[in-house]
């Protein structure tokens, strides 16, 4: 299996810890995009944890597209442990987003500001 | 408790837009129990606002504080050290909460985050429901428990309008019609011959009349 390695993997004990206010932190700490990956559905053993995560990753999308950063850094996927191509896969279609989208915007203007590249 | 929604994000910012420090006040009270006003959507309207200015070059920095209560002096006190050297303080509370900050803060701009809807409490997670309109005296016992006031859509107090179609409300299918629940339910504690009783017209001088009200209770006043 091979993956991109400007992949970054935060392991979380269950999707549903995860937190709208992490998300925006990732972004804020200049995360060109983000994915959520959760467990099949039907296959929590929280049960509703991937669900949850699923329903949060929705509203923190509907913020970025809110406040102008676009939502399409961020997304959700199921995949269970024993899908690695799968997990490779989902890792090409987020590289390819956020490569077609460019950096993240906060990076650039950072960058601006310390007279680096843009 | 009170329920409120937040602003977008947007009318926020605009709010704010000249500042370069802000102050986001969350309320641990209600506003925390219906999620649009505690620590954690501080820190999330924080985060956003943040984000949004670096966008626009214009960075903002932020401080976050969450009041036990913002209806309380002695709470809202708490906060003075956050204050000083802020441009702005946004209270995620509701518009008494916002109040409280805008008179004791009399030096700062103060704005409010959120829209107070009103008073009532959830049926699912996620979802609330109005139940109170707060008319200053309550018929509760003679409604069987269901507030006419608010849940009729025209608060009549003398059963259903022409428009109650099989239990539901005219103005939606989604509505309850609130006299046919008053009376299903008076009719199941076999309480029915209470709806035939007369009042006099409801005391409207006990509602919203007069000015602001007042609640006074000298039993528990320390000075
Ligand atoms: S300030 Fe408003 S939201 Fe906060 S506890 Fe008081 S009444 Fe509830
Ligand atoms: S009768 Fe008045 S006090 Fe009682 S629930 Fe209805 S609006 Fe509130």
């Amino acid at each position: 299996m091979q993956y991109a390695p400007s992949v970054r993997i935060i392991e979380m004990p269950c999707s549903g810890t995860i937190d709208h206010r992490v998300l925006l932190q990732t972004f804020e700490d200049g995360a060109d995009g983000v994915f959520v990956a959760g467990c099949m559905e039907g296959d929590c053993h929280f049960l509703k944890g991937n669900f949850r995560a699923k329903k949060r990753v929705r509203q923190v999308k509907a913020i970025l597209d809110e406040i102008g950063f676009g939502g399409d850094r961020l997304d959700f996927f199921n995949l269970s442990a024993a899908q690695g191509q799968r997990f490779a896969e989902i890792v090409k279609t987020m590289t390819d987003r956020v490569m077609e989208l460019g950096p993240n915007p906060l990076k650039l203007k950072n960058a601006k500001k310390e007279g680096g590249a843009a | 408790m009170i329920i409120a929604q937040q602003k977008p994000v947007k009318d926020i910012a605009a709010m704010i837009s000249e500042c370069k420090k802000v102050l986001l006040v969350g309320c641990a009270g209600c506003v925390t129990v219906c999620l649009s006003g505690g620590e954690k959507e501080t820190e999330v309207l924080a985060s956003s606002l943040r984000i949004m200015r670096k966008m626009e070059d214009k960075p903002l920095e932020t401080v976050t504080y969450t009041a036990t209560r913002q209806c309380d002096p002695e709470y809202v006190a708490m906060i003075d050290n956050y204050t000083k050297d802020v441009d702005a303080i946004i209270s995620l509370a509701c518009g008494v909460g916002v109040q409280y900050l805008a008179e004791r803060f009399t030096d700062k701009w103060v704005v409010p985050a959120l829209d107070t809807k009103f008073i009532g409490g959830s049926t699912v997670h996620g979802n609330w429901e109005e139940k109170c309109g707060l008319c200053g005296e309550c018929i509760l016992h003679r409604t069987g428990g269901i507030c006419p006031i608010i849940r009729c859509s025209k608060s009549i107090l003398n059963g259903p309008c022409g428009g109650s179609q099989y239990g539901k409300c005219e103005v939606s299918k989604d509505v309850d019609c609130a006299w046919q629940l008053i009376y299903d339910r008076m009719k199941a504690l076999g309480k029915l011959d209470k709806l035939m009783e007369f009042h006099p017209p409801k005391d409207w001088s006990k509602s919203r009349d007069g000015g602001p009200r007042k609640a006074i209770r000298e039993d528990v006043m320390i000075d």
